[in-house]
Protein backbone atom coordinates (compact mmCIF):
# COMPACT_ATOMS: atom_id res chain seq x y z
CA UNK A 1 0.00 0.00 0.00
CA UNK A 2 1.24 3.39 -0.91
CA UNK A 3 2.08 5.79 1.28
CA UNK A 4 -1.41 8.07 -0.15
CA UNK A 5 -3.03 5.29 0.65
CA UNK A 6 -2.50 4.34 4.19
CA UNK A 7 -2.80 7.81 5.12
CA UNK A 8 -6.01 8.64 3.68
CA UNK A 9 -7.17 5.04 5.21
CA UNK A 10 -5.99 6.68 8.47
CA UNK A 11 -7.55 9.90 7.77
CA UNK A 12 -11.06 8.03 6.34
CA UNK A 13 -11.01 6.19 9.88
CA UNK A 14 -10.99 8.91 11.67
CA UNK A 15 -13.65 10.59 9.38
CA UNK A 16 -15.52 7.64 9.66
CA UNK A 17 -15.95 7.69 5.61
CA UNK A 18 -15.48 5.05 3.31
CA UNK A 19 -11.39 5.60 1.79
CA UNK A 20 -13.04 6.32 -1.47
CA UNK A 21 -14.31 9.63 -0.15
CA UNK A 22 -11.16 11.08 0.72
CA UNK A 23 -9.88 12.42 -2.34
CA UNK A 24 -6.13 13.80 -2.37
CA UNK A 25 -7.42 17.25 -2.49
CA UNK A 26 -10.36 17.16 0.70
CA UNK A 27 -9.55 19.59 3.10
CA UNK A 28 -9.57 17.69 6.63
CA UNK A 29 -12.57 20.58 7.84
CA UNK A 30 -14.76 19.06 4.91
CA UNK A 31 -14.59 15.96 5.75
CA UNK A 32 -15.42 17.05 8.95
CA UNK A 33 -12.76 16.54 10.72
CA UNK A 34 -12.04 18.81 14.47
CA UNK A 35 -9.20 19.77 16.29
CA UNK A 36 -9.79 16.77 18.62
CA UNK A 37 -9.59 14.44 15.28
CA UNK A 38 -6.71 16.43 13.62
CA UNK A 39 -4.83 15.90 16.51
CA UNK A 40 -5.67 12.03 16.91
CA UNK A 41 -5.07 11.73 13.12
CA UNK A 42 -1.27 12.97 13.61
CA UNK A 43 -0.84 10.56 16.60
CA UNK A 44 -2.27 7.27 14.37
CA UNK A 45 0.05 8.45 11.65
CA UNK A 46 2.73 9.33 13.27
CA UNK A 47 2.37 5.33 14.91
CA UNK A 48 1.78 3.88 11.77
CA UNK A 49 5.25 5.22 10.19
CA UNK A 50 7.47 5.68 13.30
CA UNK A 51 7.80 9.13 12.64
CA UNK A 52 7.49 12.82 14.42
CA UNK A 53 5.70 14.86 12.61
CA UNK A 54 6.28 18.39 13.81
CA UNK A 55 3.21 19.76 14.40
CA UNK A 56 1.80 22.37 16.72
CA UNK A 57 -1.79 22.13 17.90
CA UNK A 58 -1.28 25.85 19.20
CA UNK A 59 -0.84 27.29 16.22
CA UNK A 60 -1.24 24.84 13.38
CA UNK A 61 -0.43 27.40 10.55
CA UNK A 62 3.22 28.18 12.20
CA UNK A 63 3.77 24.68 12.10
CA UNK A 64 6.35 23.14 9.70
CA UNK A 65 3.27 20.83 8.29
CA UNK A 66 1.14 21.51 6.08
CA UNK A 67 -2.27 20.25 6.73
CA UNK A 68 -4.26 22.52 4.21
CA UNK A 69 -5.12 19.23 2.35
CA UNK A 70 -5.03 15.35 2.01
CA UNK A 71 -1.94 16.00 -0.41
CA UNK A 72 0.18 18.20 1.35
CA UNK A 73 -0.02 15.90 4.53
CA UNK A 74 0.94 13.01 2.29
CA UNK A 75 3.48 15.32 0.60
CA UNK A 76 4.91 15.89 4.14
CA UNK A 77 5.00 12.38 5.31
CA UNK A 78 6.66 11.42 2.10
CA UNK A 79 9.44 13.98 3.53
CA UNK A 80 9.37 12.48 6.86
CA UNK A 81 9.54 9.07 5.71
CA UNK A 82 12.42 9.65 3.41
CA UNK A 83 14.16 11.24 6.13
CA UNK A 84 13.27 8.27 8.09
CA UNK A 85 15.02 6.05 6.19
CA UNK A 86 18.12 8.27 5.46
CA UNK A 87 19.31 8.51 9.26
CA UNK B 1 -34.92 27.29 52.41
CA UNK B 2 -35.77 25.00 50.30
CA UNK B 3 -36.55 21.72 50.97
CA UNK B 4 -34.67 19.20 48.98
CA UNK B 5 -35.35 15.55 47.38
CA UNK B 6 -33.95 12.91 45.69
CA UNK B 7 -35.78 12.13 42.07
CA UNK B 8 -33.46 10.02 40.69
CA UNK B 9 -30.84 6.84 41.21
CA UNK B 10 -28.51 4.93 39.05
CA UNK B 11 -24.70 3.01 40.24
CA UNK B 12 -23.18 0.00 38.63
CA UNK B 13 -21.13 -1.42 41.37
CA UNK B 14 -20.03 -4.87 42.16
CA UNK B 15 -23.19 -5.51 43.10
CA UNK B 16 -24.95 -4.54 39.93
CA UNK B 17 -25.35 -2.87 36.87
CA UNK B 18 -28.18 -0.96 38.08
CA UNK B 19 -30.11 0.43 41.27
CA UNK B 20 -32.42 -2.83 41.36
CA UNK B 21 -30.26 -5.31 41.22
CA UNK B 22 -27.43 -3.69 43.76
CA UNK B 23 -30.76 -3.34 46.19
CA UNK B 24 -31.57 -6.94 45.77
CA UNK B 25 -27.70 -7.78 46.51
CA UNK B 26 -28.06 -6.02 49.53
CA UNK B 27 -31.49 -7.52 50.64
CA UNK B 28 -29.48 -10.71 50.10
CA UNK B 29 -26.58 -10.13 51.59
CA UNK B 30 -24.62 -11.12 48.72
CA UNK B 31 -20.99 -10.70 48.21
CA UNK B 32 -19.72 -9.06 45.35
CA UNK B 33 -15.70 -9.32 46.53
CA UNK B 34 -13.94 -11.87 44.61
CA UNK B 35 -10.71 -12.67 42.90
CA UNK B 36 -9.48 -9.98 40.57
CA UNK B 37 -8.77 -9.94 37.12
CA UNK B 38 -6.69 -7.88 34.97
CA UNK B 39 -3.06 -7.81 33.93
CA UNK B 40 -0.12 -8.50 36.26
CA UNK B 41 -2.64 -9.14 39.12
CA UNK B 42 -0.16 -12.03 40.05
CA UNK B 43 2.33 -9.35 40.84
CA UNK B 44 0.18 -8.60 43.70
CA UNK B 45 0.05 -10.01 47.05
CA UNK B 46 -3.58 -8.76 47.62
CA UNK B 47 -6.06 -9.78 44.32
CA UNK B 48 -9.68 -9.47 45.87
CA UNK B 49 -12.22 -6.71 45.21
CA UNK B 50 -15.25 -5.50 44.51
CA UNK B 51 -15.00 -5.66 40.72
CA UNK B 52 -17.37 -5.09 38.14
CA UNK B 53 -18.28 -8.40 36.35
CA UNK B 54 -19.99 -8.65 32.67
CA UNK B 55 -19.69 -5.06 31.74
CA UNK B 56 -18.28 -4.31 28.21
CA UNK B 57 -18.46 0.00 27.70
CA UNK B 58 -18.44 -1.12 23.34
CA UNK B 59 -21.52 -1.94 23.77
CA UNK B 60 -22.88 1.36 25.45
CA UNK B 61 -20.32 4.32 24.14
CA UNK B 62 -19.24 5.13 20.30
CA UNK B 63 -15.87 4.54 19.00
CA UNK B 64 -15.20 8.34 19.31
CA UNK B 65 -16.22 8.34 22.79
CA UNK B 66 -14.72 4.97 24.07
CA UNK B 67 -11.02 6.70 22.99
CA UNK B 68 -12.18 9.60 25.64
CA UNK B 69 -13.39 7.87 28.17
CA UNK B 70 -11.88 6.13 31.25
CA UNK B 71 -13.26 3.39 33.12
CA UNK B 72 -14.74 5.97 35.72
CA UNK B 73 -15.96 8.00 33.06
CA UNK B 74 -17.79 5.17 31.68
CA UNK B 75 -18.97 3.79 35.15
CA UNK B 76 -20.44 7.46 36.08
CA UNK B 77 -22.22 7.69 32.30
CA UNK B 78 -24.14 4.49 33.04
CA UNK B 79 -25.23 5.06 36.35
CA UNK B 80 -26.10 9.10 35.35
CA UNK B 81 -28.05 7.66 32.09
CA UNK B 82 -30.15 5.30 34.74
CA UNK B 83 -30.35 8.72 37.55
CA UNK B 84 -31.06 10.86 35.05
CA UNK B 85 -33.83 8.38 33.07
CA UNK B 86 -36.04 7.95 36.45
CA UNK B 87 -36.01 11.28 37.54
CA UNK B 88 -37.94 12.11 34.36
CA UNK B 89 -35.93 15.35 34.45
CA UNK B 90 -34.89 17.07 30.43
CA UNK B 91 -32.67 19.66 30.88
CA UNK B 92 -33.63 23.03 28.26
CA UNK B 93 -34.05 26.47 29.09
CA UNK B 94 -33.47 28.19 32.54
CA UNK B 95 -33.00 24.88 33.96
CA UNK B 96 -30.32 23.59 32.14
CA UNK B 97 -28.47 27.27 32.77
CA UNK B 98 -29.06 26.66 36.33
CA UNK B 99 -28.05 22.34 36.79
CA UNK B 100 -25.40 21.01 37.13
CA UNK B 101 -23.54 18.19 37.98
CA UNK B 102 -21.11 17.93 41.16
CA UNK B 103 -18.90 14.84 41.46
CA UNK B 104 -16.43 13.03 43.94
CA UNK B 105 -13.56 10.97 42.85
CA UNK B 106 -10.36 10.05 44.72
CA UNK B 107 -8.49 9.40 41.81
CA UNK B 108 -9.84 10.04 38.52
CA UNK B 109 -8.29 8.10 34.90
CA UNK B 110 -6.40 5.45 37.41
CA UNK B 111 -6.13 3.21 34.39
CA UNK B 112 -5.52 5.76 32.28
CA UNK B 113 -2.39 7.02 34.03
CA UNK B 114 -1.55 3.07 34.71
CA UNK B 115 -2.04 1.85 31.15
CA UNK B 116 -0.03 4.63 29.82
CA UNK B 117 3.09 4.75 32.31
CA UNK B 118 3.40 1.40 31.52
CA UNK B 119 3.74 2.25 27.83
CA UNK B 120 6.57 5.13 27.95
CA UNK B 121 8.53 3.18 31.19
CA UNK B 122 8.23 -0.59 31.05
CA UNK B 123 7.51 -0.63 27.27
CA UNK B 124 9.91 2.27 26.07
CA UNK B 125 7.15 4.05 23.79
CA UNK B 126 8.04 7.30 23.06
CA UNK B 127 4.28 8.07 22.04
CA UNK B 128 0.88 8.18 24.41
CA UNK B 129 -2.41 8.88 22.83
CA UNK B 130 -3.41 12.76 22.29
CA UNK B 131 -6.34 12.00 24.55
CA UNK B 132 -4.41 10.47 27.67
CA UNK B 133 -4.92 14.20 29.64
CA UNK B 134 -8.62 14.72 28.99
CA UNK B 135 -9.11 11.25 29.78
CA UNK B 136 -7.30 11.16 33.40
CA UNK B 137 -8.11 14.38 34.21
CA UNK B 138 -10.31 14.47 37.32
CA UNK B 139 -12.99 16.14 35.83
CA UNK B 140 -13.64 14.04 32.95
CA UNK B 141 -16.85 12.75 34.59
CA UNK B 142 -18.51 15.62 35.46
CA UNK B 143 -17.70 16.95 31.79
CA UNK B 144 -19.16 14.50 29.85
CA UNK B 145 -22.18 14.71 31.83
CA UNK B 146 -22.82 17.72 31.38
CA UNK B 147 -22.10 17.32 27.77
CA UNK B 148 -24.51 14.77 27.41
CA UNK B 149 -27.54 16.37 29.52
CA UNK B 150 -27.28 19.67 28.61
CA UNK B 151 -25.93 21.31 31.78
CA UNK B 152 -24.88 24.32 31.81
CA UNK B 153 -25.05 25.63 35.54
CA UNK B 154 -22.25 24.96 38.04
CA UNK B 155 -20.49 21.68 37.47
CA UNK B 156 -17.12 20.61 39.40
CA UNK B 157 -15.40 17.93 41.32
CA UNK B 158 -14.22 17.36 44.71
CA UNK B 159 -11.58 15.02 46.18
CA UNK B 160 -11.55 14.41 49.48
CA UNK B 161 -10.34 10.70 49.70
CA UNK B 162 -12.77 8.22 50.62
CA UNK B 163 -15.11 11.14 51.43
CA UNK B 164 -15.39 12.25 47.77
CA UNK B 165 -18.67 11.61 46.94
CA UNK B 166 -20.58 12.67 50.61
CA UNK B 167 -18.72 16.22 50.17
CA UNK B 168 -19.72 16.32 46.54
CA UNK B 169 -23.70 15.67 47.10
CA UNK B 170 -23.24 17.69 50.42
CA UNK B 171 -22.27 20.48 47.74
CA UNK B 172 -25.30 19.78 45.54
CA UNK B 173 -27.41 19.86 48.96
CA UNK B 174 -26.94 22.84 49.25
CA UNK B 175 -26.71 24.59 45.86
CA UNK B 176 -30.43 23.40 45.70
CA UNK B 177 -31.19 23.98 49.19
CA UNK B 178 -30.14 27.47 49.06
CA UNK B 179 -32.10 28.39 45.59
CA UNK B 180 -29.10 28.46 43.56
CA UNK B 181 -29.97 25.50 41.49
CA UNK B 182 -33.38 23.55 40.90
CA UNK B 183 -31.51 20.43 39.77
CA UNK B 184 -28.07 19.11 40.37
CA UNK B 185 -26.65 15.48 39.37
CA UNK B 186 -24.63 14.19 41.80
CA UNK B 187 -22.65 11.10 43.40
CA UNK B 188 -19.14 9.96 42.75
CA UNK B 189 -16.86 7.57 40.52
CA UNK B 190 -13.76 4.98 41.21
CA UNK B 191 -12.02 2.82 39.70
CA UNK B 192 -8.62 2.18 40.82
CA UNK B 193 -8.66 -1.81 40.29
CA UNK B 194 -5.44 -2.04 38.10
CA UNK B 195 -2.40 -3.13 38.82
CA UNK B 196 -1.30 0.31 39.54
CA UNK B 197 -3.81 1.04 41.63
CA UNK B 198 -3.68 -1.87 44.29
CA UNK B 199 -0.26 -2.11 44.31
CA UNK B 200 -0.03 1.49 46.01
CA UNK B 201 -2.90 0.56 48.56
CA UNK B 202 -0.98 -2.57 49.41
CA UNK B 203 1.82 0.00 50.49
CA UNK B 204 -0.73 0.99 53.29
CA UNK B 205 -0.60 -2.70 54.48
CA UNK B 206 -4.59 -2.25 55.64
CA UNK B 207 -5.69 -4.35 52.71
CA UNK B 208 -7.28 -7.76 53.74
CA UNK B 209 -6.30 -11.09 51.83
CA UNK B 210 -9.26 -12.64 52.24
CA UNK B 211 -12.78 -10.48 53.41
CA UNK B 212 -14.16 -7.11 54.18
CA UNK B 213 -15.63 -7.79 57.96
CA UNK B 214 -16.66 -4.38 59.03
CA UNK B 215 -17.05 -4.42 63.30
CA UNK B 216 -16.09 -8.43 63.69
CA UNK B 217 -13.34 -8.82 66.10
CA UNK B 218 -11.45 -10.79 63.46
CA UNK B 219 -11.61 -7.93 60.79
CA UNK B 220 -8.62 -7.94 58.71
CA UNK B 221 -8.70 -5.04 56.96
CA UNK B 222 -10.27 -3.07 53.63
CA UNK B 223 -11.20 -4.76 50.33
CA UNK B 224 -11.21 -2.13 47.67
CA UNK B 225 -13.98 -1.66 45.24
CA UNK B 226 -14.98 -0.25 42.03
CA UNK B 227 -18.11 1.77 40.22
CA UNK B 228 -20.33 4.89 40.54
CA UNK B 229 -23.64 5.89 42.35
CA UNK B 230 -25.05 9.18 40.73
CA UNK B 231 -28.69 10.91 41.92
CA UNK B 232 -30.72 13.86 40.98
CA UNK B 233 -31.11 16.20 43.81
CA UNK B 234 -34.15 18.34 43.18
CA UNK B 235 -35.81 21.25 44.68
CA UNK B 236 -39.10 19.69 46.48
CA UNK B 237 -41.76 22.17 45.26
CA UNK B 238 -39.99 21.79 41.65
CA UNK B 239 -40.52 17.53 42.04
CA UNK B 240 -43.95 17.73 43.30
CA UNK B 241 -44.95 20.58 40.29
CA UNK B 242 -43.97 17.78 37.85
CA UNK B 243 -45.51 14.80 39.91
CA UNK B 244 -42.13 13.22 39.76
CA UNK B 245 -41.56 10.38 42.08
CA UNK B 246 -39.90 11.02 45.28
CA UNK B 247 -37.60 8.52 46.75
CA UNK B 248 -36.15 10.16 50.09
CA UNK B 249 -35.64 13.75 51.41
CA UNK B 250 -32.06 15.22 52.00
CA UNK B 251 -32.67 16.75 54.92
CA UNK B 252 -29.29 18.16 56.29
CA UNK B 253 -25.38 17.68 56.28
CA UNK B 254 -22.20 18.62 57.68
CA UNK B 255 -18.75 18.68 57.47
CA UNK B 256 -15.91 18.83 59.72
CA UNK B 257 -11.84 18.19 59.30
CA UNK B 258 -9.80 16.20 62.29
CA UNK B 259 -7.10 18.16 61.66
CA UNK B 260 -4.80 15.40 63.75
CA UNK B 261 -3.27 13.06 61.46
CA UNK B 262 -3.04 12.38 57.59
CA UNK B 263 -4.49 8.46 57.94
CA UNK B 264 -5.65 8.13 61.34
CA UNK B 265 -9.22 8.86 62.42
CA UNK B 266 -10.50 11.06 64.88
CA UNK B 267 -12.94 10.47 67.11
CA UNK B 268 -13.87 14.20 67.72
CA UNK B 269 -14.07 15.06 63.95
CA UNK B 270 -16.51 12.20 63.12
CA UNK B 271 -18.69 13.27 66.07
CA UNK B 272 -18.60 16.68 65.06
CA UNK B 273 -20.07 15.74 61.43
CA UNK B 274 -22.81 12.72 62.99
CA UNK B 275 -23.55 15.85 65.17
CA UNK B 276 -23.50 18.57 63.34
CA UNK B 277 -25.70 16.77 60.51
CA UNK B 278 -28.28 16.37 62.97
CA UNK B 279 -28.14 19.59 63.72
CA UNK B 280 -28.27 20.72 60.54
CA UNK B 281 -31.15 19.28 59.44
CA UNK B 282 -33.23 19.87 63.00
CA UNK B 283 -33.30 16.40 63.37
CA UNK B 284 -33.67 14.78 67.11
CA UNK B 285 -30.83 11.99 67.51
CA UNK B 286 -33.66 9.56 68.73
CA UNK B 287 -35.30 10.20 65.70
CA UNK B 288 -32.23 8.51 63.44
CA UNK B 289 -32.92 4.66 62.82
CA UNK B 290 -30.17 3.20 60.63
CA UNK B 291 -26.71 4.89 59.83
CA UNK B 292 -24.70 3.34 56.47
CA UNK B 293 -21.14 3.33 58.11
CA UNK B 294 -18.15 4.29 57.12
CA UNK B 295 -16.95 0.50 58.27
CA UNK B 296 -14.08 0.14 56.34
CA UNK B 297 -13.39 -3.19 58.20
CA UNK B 298 -9.81 -1.74 59.82
CA UNK B 299 -9.44 -1.61 63.73
CA UNK B 300 -8.49 1.51 63.32
CA UNK B 301 -11.87 2.89 61.38
CA UNK B 302 -14.62 0.40 63.30
CA UNK B 303 -13.90 1.42 66.69
CA UNK B 304 -13.04 5.21 66.31
CA UNK B 305 -16.59 5.05 64.22
CA UNK B 306 -18.09 3.34 66.75
CA UNK B 307 -17.00 5.15 69.66
CA UNK B 308 -18.28 8.44 67.93
CA UNK B 309 -22.07 6.96 67.47
CA UNK B 310 -21.57 6.48 71.14
CA UNK B 311 -20.66 9.55 71.77
CA UNK B 312 -23.37 11.47 70.07
CA UNK B 313 -26.48 9.34 70.74
CA UNK B 314 -25.62 8.42 73.78
CA UNK B 315 -28.47 5.74 75.06
CA UNK B 316 -30.09 5.73 71.89
CA UNK B 317 -26.88 4.29 70.21
CA UNK B 318 -27.80 1.02 71.06
CA UNK B 319 -31.46 0.83 69.96
CA UNK B 320 -30.29 2.18 66.45
CA UNK B 321 -28.40 0.26 63.83
CA UNK B 322 -25.74 0.38 61.88
CA UNK B 323 -24.05 -1.12 58.75
CA UNK B 324 -21.47 -1.33 56.64
CA UNK B 325 -22.21 -2.40 53.06
CA UNK B 326 -18.58 -3.06 52.18
CA UNK B 327 -18.88 -6.19 53.38
CA UNK B 328 -20.45 -6.50 50.10
CA UNK B 329 -19.50 -4.10 47.36
CA UNK B 330 -16.37 -3.29 49.18
CA UNK B 331 -14.77 0.50 49.20
CA UNK B 332 -14.97 2.46 46.57
CA UNK B 333 -13.07 5.25 47.25
CA UNK B 334 -14.34 8.30 46.34
CA UNK B 335 -17.39 6.99 45.06
CA UNK B 336 -18.32 4.89 48.37
CA UNK B 337 -20.79 7.16 49.98
CA UNK B 338 -22.64 7.40 46.49
CA UNK B 339 -23.37 3.87 46.07
CA UNK B 340 -23.96 3.62 50.40
CA UNK B 341 -26.70 6.00 49.88
CA UNK B 342 -28.36 3.21 48.07
CA UNK B 343 -28.72 1.70 51.26
CA UNK B 344 -30.14 4.47 53.29
CA UNK B 345 -32.61 5.47 50.37
CA UNK B 346 -33.66 1.51 50.54
CA UNK B 347 -34.18 1.64 54.76
CA UNK B 348 -36.27 4.75 54.18
CA UNK B 349 -38.32 4.07 51.04
CA UNK B 350 -38.70 0.37 51.73
CA UNK B 351 -38.06 -0.34 55.57
CA UNK B 352 -35.08 -3.14 54.95
CA UNK B 353 -31.85 -2.63 56.58
CA UNK B 354 -28.73 -3.69 54.19
CA UNK B 355 -26.42 -6.12 56.47
CA UNK B 356 -23.08 -5.90 57.54
CA UNK B 357 -22.00 -9.57 56.33
CA UNK B 358 -18.74 -11.47 56.62
CA UNK B 359 -19.81 -10.47 60.75
CA UNK B 360 -18.04 -13.60 62.60
CA UNK B 361 -17.11 -12.39 65.84
CA UNK B 362 -18.01 -10.15 68.46
CA UNK B 363 -15.82 -7.38 69.23
CA UNK B 364 -16.61 -4.94 72.04
CA UNK B 365 -15.01 -2.14 70.95
CA UNK B 366 -17.98 -2.45 68.32
CA UNK B 367 -20.94 -3.03 70.28
CA UNK B 368 -23.46 -1.69 68.22
CA UNK B 369 -26.52 -3.52 66.36
CA UNK B 370 -24.31 -3.65 63.21
CA UNK B 371 -27.24 -5.85 61.66
CA UNK B 372 -25.07 -8.96 61.29
CA UNK B 373 -24.98 -10.93 58.01
CA UNK B 374 -29.08 -10.68 57.48
CA UNK B 375 -30.76 -7.74 55.66
CA UNK B 376 -33.64 -6.81 58.25
CA UNK B 377 -37.34 -5.09 58.12
CA UNK B 378 -37.69 -1.86 59.91
CA UNK B 379 -39.42 1.64 59.82
CA UNK B 380 -37.05 3.92 59.44
CA UNK B 381 -37.95 7.67 59.92
CA UNK B 382 -33.89 9.02 59.21
CA UNK B 383 -31.15 7.81 58.01
CA UNK B 384 -27.66 8.98 57.84
CA UNK B 385 -24.49 8.16 55.59
CA UNK B 386 -20.76 8.65 57.42
CA UNK B 387 -17.40 9.02 55.50
CA UNK B 388 -14.52 9.35 57.12
CA UNK B 389 -11.65 10.29 54.70
CA UNK B 390 -7.86 10.05 55.28
CA UNK B 391 -6.42 13.38 55.37
CA UNK B 392 -9.06 13.75 58.37
CA UNK B 393 -11.44 14.83 56.50
CA UNK B 394 -15.72 14.01 57.32
CA UNK B 395 -18.66 14.38 55.75
CA UNK B 396 -22.05 12.85 57.09
CA UNK B 397 -25.46 13.24 55.19
CA UNK B 398 -28.80 13.10 56.67
CA UNK B 399 -31.92 11.66 54.72
CA UNK B 400 -35.53 11.60 55.96
CA UNK B 401 -38.50 9.38 54.93
CA UNK B 402 -41.17 11.17 52.71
Amino acid sequence: MSIQDRVIAIIAEQAVLEPSDVTPDSTLEALGIDSLGLVESIFAIEEAFDITIPFNANEPEKSDFDISSVASIVAGIEKLVAERDQS
Amino acid sequence: MKRVVITGAGTINALGHDVPETLAAMREGRCGIGQLEFRDVERLSIQIGGQIKGFEAEGHFNRQQMTLYDRFTQFTLMAAREAIKQSGLEFSGDLANRAGVVLGTAGGGVSTWDDNYRAVYEEGKNRVHPFVVPKLMMNAAASHVSMEYNLRGPSFTVSTACASSNHAMAQAFQMVRSGMSPAMITGGSESMLCFGGIKAWEGLRVMSRDACRPFSANRNGMVQGEGAGIFVFEEYDHARARGAEIMAEVAGYAMSSDAADIVMPSKQGASRAIAGALRDGGIAADKVGYINAHGTGTAANDKTECAAVADVFGRHADRLMISSTKSMHGHLIGATGAVELLACIMALRDGIIAPTIGYEEFDPECALDVVPNEAREAKVEVALSNAFAFGGLNAVLALKRV
